[in-house]
């Protein structure tokens, strides 16, 4: 029987409230996705262990050996949800930066806010820095956090004081990577041998540092930070239609990039102080979650984040099975994959 | 009512508009801001807009100063439309005019606009059957059509648009002020065009406001304002006004007044 809605609202208002209903069922698809997939990152591994042994040890831990207790509680399962967690955090940040700097080439990592990241890091582990009262680790990321900032606030400064285009812009970020780069290896060159070891793993992105601490500290500051995006969701959307049109409309655009800047920065110094620097999630998770949402920033924001959640979760499955026996820093599979995609961007553009 | 007292502007340290007042632009009425390249029109549109801080001077919309007005309360009743169309942005054309509509909201939060309302808005400009289209499909004309919806949906007592028919085809300009005219008086608008075409200010506007080098020259109908000695003092070419055969005002061009120095 055709109800009476259809007669008295207009077609379009139906259309998109469908479409609403379309992306809240995406929205709950993507998350499926990455609990099966941290499922099956959590069932997989160079131990070889049997899904038997692995269940009973979940769910009963007292019963299994201490080999296998290790594996399941301290390896397999802060390991497969710190890189859903990465994933998530790189994606949002992604999402954000893309939309702040009106740039598709933009990421943490493209722009080098990773890389400054990695460099407070490094520079805190060798001068060994610390604050009276304040946690060592804390002060690893701390730093990172600090670069961070800077290296985000020096891109936007660019992007707008400069009057730099989107390729400008995405210029001044690679010779941020290099010079960064190039930073990290001084002082890596500089350390001690002991100092040297951790710093290896920070051009390397890989999980195997993953603990219960980071992953929560990780975890708490993205559901703090989510919030706070989505507050501004209107607002970023409308900066897409122009930054003197949402000016006109009421928003003080420079404390709206401001804000997302410093969560930007705070996302990517957590991300890269706790697994090192993981390239390209936060390049490609935008690209696909607009594909997928558009670009109504309530649903891009979080879709960003699941799909960066869900590629991460992924390539950290890859890692551990595409050589048997052997897992493979996981920021080099996503290197591997994300270069390609990135040049497609680049070529698509050129073309326009 | 919208006054200007005593206004000056400058662009750091570069004067761009010394001493400027408008005697009132009433409700429903559609003005035109002429003048030549360079003149300010555009300065003094952003600054009526709020986007430019004015160096001295009052700005006063219905007894309400908005040089002291914050920013959101400017937003309010002000609508600015830049020069340049909607970027191309993965957004459909509801969407967009939603987007517009809650651009100053917080969260999940919206100011309570019915989707309803923005179907009307859009079938009233005509493009209802864009409505699901993604903004970059869209024509130039098309995407004008957006940008305006998207203004209207704020019910914005002042309306300002720079140039909105720089980018459209004939057709499309005539679409433009037809619609731009008819919100206006239907809605009681104050609504100020900066335009480059005479003869569509002319035809299409109430009042027309002629300025030069930050001054105004002329105000009043567009019929008294377009004369053939302001089109000597502005914009230094000889022009006539002529009607047509079917008695519309038409602007011709004889040629320069000077020499090309």
């Amino acid at each position: 029987m055709p109800n009476q809605n259809t007669t008295t609202t207009p077609g379009s208002v139906a259309d998109y409230r469908r479409i609403l209903r379309r992306r809240w069922l995406l929205t709950a698809l993507l998350a499926l996705i990455i609990l099966l997939s941290i499922i099956a990152d959590f069932m997989l591994g160079p131990s070889g262990l049997p899904l038997r042994d692995i269940l009973r040890t979940l769910f009963d831990p007292q019963s299994a050996d201490p080999t296998t207790q290790v594996i399941v509680w301290e390896i397999r399962l802060p390991y497969a949800l710190m890189a859903m967690a990465v994933g998530v955090a790189l994606g949002l940040a992604g999402a954000e930066m893309q939309t702040i700097l009106n740039n598709p080439l933009a990421s943490p990592f493209t722009l080098g806010i990773s890389s400054a990241a990695a460099f407070g890091a490094s520079l805190a582990i060798v001068l060994n820095l610390s604050i009276p009262g304040l946690p060592y680790s804390w002060m690893i990321a701390g730093n990172a956090f600090a670069f961070a900032l800077l290296s985000a606030l020096l891109l936007d400064a660019v992007a707008r004081w400069g009057g730099m285009n989107a390729s400008g812009v995405v210029l001044f970020g690679i010779a941020l990577v290099f010079s960064f780069n190039a930073l990290v290896s001084l002082v890596q060159f500089v350390a001690s041998a002991e100092a040297l070891q951790g710093l290896i793993f920070w051009t390397m992105g890989s999980l195997s540092r993953a603990t219960w601490t980071k992953l929560g500290v990780l975890l708490l500051v993205f559901a703090l930070i989510l919030p706070l995006s989505l507050k501004d969701a209107w607002r970023l959307t409308a900066l897409r239609l122009g930054e003197d049109r949402a000016a006109s409309f009421g928003i003080n655009v420079q404390r709206l990039r401001l804000t997302s800047l410093i969560r930007i920065s705070l996302l990517s110094a957590l991300a890269v102080s706790f697994v090192g620097t993981i390239g390209f999630i936060g390049l490609v998770a935008p690209h696909i979650a607009r594909r997928l949402f558009g670009e109504d920033h309530r649903f891009y924001l979080p879709g960003s984040a699941l799909v960066g959640g869900v590629i991460l979760s992924l390539a950290s499955i890859a890692s551990k099975n595409i050589i048997t026996g052997v897992i493979i820093p996981v920021g080099i599979v996503t290197s591997l994959v994300g270069i390609p995609f990135f040049l497609s961007v680049v070529l698509r553009r050129q073309m326009k | 009512m919208l006054k200007v007292n005593h206004l000056r502007l400058d662009y750091g340290k570069r004067n761009i508009v010394p001493d400027l007042s408008i005697q009132g632009l009433t409700r429903g009425t559609l003005t035109s801001l002429l003048g030549p390249n360079g003149s300010g029109k555009s300065t003094l549109l952003k600054a009526l807009a709020g986007l430019l801080r004015t160096t001295s001077g009052r700005i006063t919309l219905d007894d309400q100063d908005l040089t002291r007005a914050s920013f959101e309360q400017r937003a309010k009743h002000v609508v600015y439309l830049p020069q340049s169309l909607p970027e191309s942005v993965h957004l459909r054309v509801f969407e967009s005019v939603l987007v517009a509509a809650n651009a100053s909201m917080y969260g999940a939060q919206t100011d309570g606009t019915e989707l309803e309302t923005i179907y009307a808005l859009l079938r009233r400009l005509g493009i209802e059957h864009l409505a699901m289209h993604f903004l970059d499909q869209l024509s130039g004309g098309q995407k004008q059509l957006v940008g305006l919806a998207q203004a209207l949906i704020r019910k914005p007592r002042l309306l300002l648009l720079d140039e909105p028919l720089s980018a459209l085809d004939l057709n499309y300009q005539f679409h433009v002020m037809d619609l731009l005219r008819q919100e206006t008086h239907e809605h009681g608008l104050i609504t100020v065009i900066v335009l480059h075409d005479l003869n569509i200010a002319l035809r299409h506007s109430d009042y027309a406001l002629m300025i030069r080098a930050g001054r105004l020259l002329a105000e009043g109908a567009p019929g008294e304002v377009i004369t053939a000695q302001t089109l000597a003092d502005c914009y230094g070419v000889n022009g006539r006004i002529e009607s047509c055969s079917r008695g519309i005002a038409q602007v011709l061009i004889d040629g320069l007044r000077d020499p090309i120095r």
